[in-house]
């Protein structure tokens, strides 16, 4: 059940992703161009995903266990941290680049892009360099 | 602007697709207990020292199958990616790292934290958008690339 609900999960968040224009970077880039041709309709797929995220959330944050009985796994981290904030430019600077975020560039991935998929493999192998650099450093 | 231009335009379209992921969103902590953050997913699929990989997967699998059922219904809709092959893997090594620093992307910070009130989740991204939008400045209007 737990793993079905995330297959059905993933496929809303992606049609979602598809509906709102987030899957096209030129939209991305066309939103993040605040000294061009802005275009703002973007900021009401946040508008809209808060809505009903701030109700599940309301009701999650009350609650010890999920309606299946999974322990509520939300974050309790409070620090703003160095590797918040650097890493969060780092990521802007990437999305600025090439207007794909992680999820929207798996979706154009899986519809056949080949250049979401350059993309995708260069993510995953950042993510992985950040498993490899952590785990030195731990070392 | 009246309803029925509203209805039309890329803004309903825009609220639409936040209502459906928000749904997802709200699915994914109700039921399973769990941040719908993309990136999070994604690193917890190559990272090592994860050891549930299966929803990762189970989700990642409904993330890929959204375009193939999008297209039952109607065509996708287009997509232009102006970067080149080199900055498209600048760009996602970039995501990569980034996104594993901070935690979270658009997904985890941008709406599931938001959504939650977390103060870092604003903070991460109000410092990712900010950084988008000097980025494509200085890429548009100061480089002209």
């Amino acid at each position: 059940m737990l793993n079905f609900n995330a297959f059905l999960v993933g496929l809303l968040f992606g049609l979602g992703l598809i509906i709102s224009g987030m899957t096209d970077p030129a939209k991305i880039i066309g939103f993040l161009d605040l000294t061009g041709a802005w275009d703002p309709s973007l900021a009401f797929v946040m508008v809209g995903a808060i809505l009903i995220g701030a109700i599940a959330f309301n009701i999650a944050k009350k609650r010890q266990r999920s309606l299946l009985g999974e322990p509520m796994r939300l974050s309790s981290a409070t620090e703003l941290d160095k590797g918040l904030v650097i890493g969060s430019l780092v990521f802007g600077i990437g999305w600025g680049m090439s207007g794909f975020c992680p999820g929207p560039a798996v979706v154009s991935a899986a519809a056949g892009q080949p250049k979401a998929w350059i993309f995708v493999v260069s993510m995953l192998a950042g993510m992985a360099l950040y498993g490899v650099i952590e785990r030195r450093r731990k070392d | 602007m009246n309803l029925s231009d509203f209805t039309h335009s890329a803004y309903f379209a825009s609220l639409l697709g936040g209502l459906l992921i928000g749904t997802a969103v709200a699915l994914f902590v109700l039921l399973n207990g769990r941040i719908a953050g993309i990136s999070g997913i994604l690193a917890g699929l190559v990272q090592a020292g994860k050891e549930d990989k299966i929803w990762r997967v189970m989700f990642v699998l409904g993330l890929a199958a959204s375009p193939f059922v999008y297209r039952i219904a109607s065509d996708l809709p287009a997509a232009t990616i102006e970067a080149g092959t080199r900055q498209l893997v600048i760009a996602g090594l970039l995501v990569g790292l980034g996104t594993s620093y901070a935690s979270g992307c658009t997904s985890g910070h941008g709406v599931c934290g938001i959504s939650r009130g977390s103060v870092r989740s604003i903070v991460a991204t109000l410092t990712f958008m900010i950084a988008g939008f000097i980025t494509v400045y200085l890429i548009r209007h100061l480089l002209g690339l």
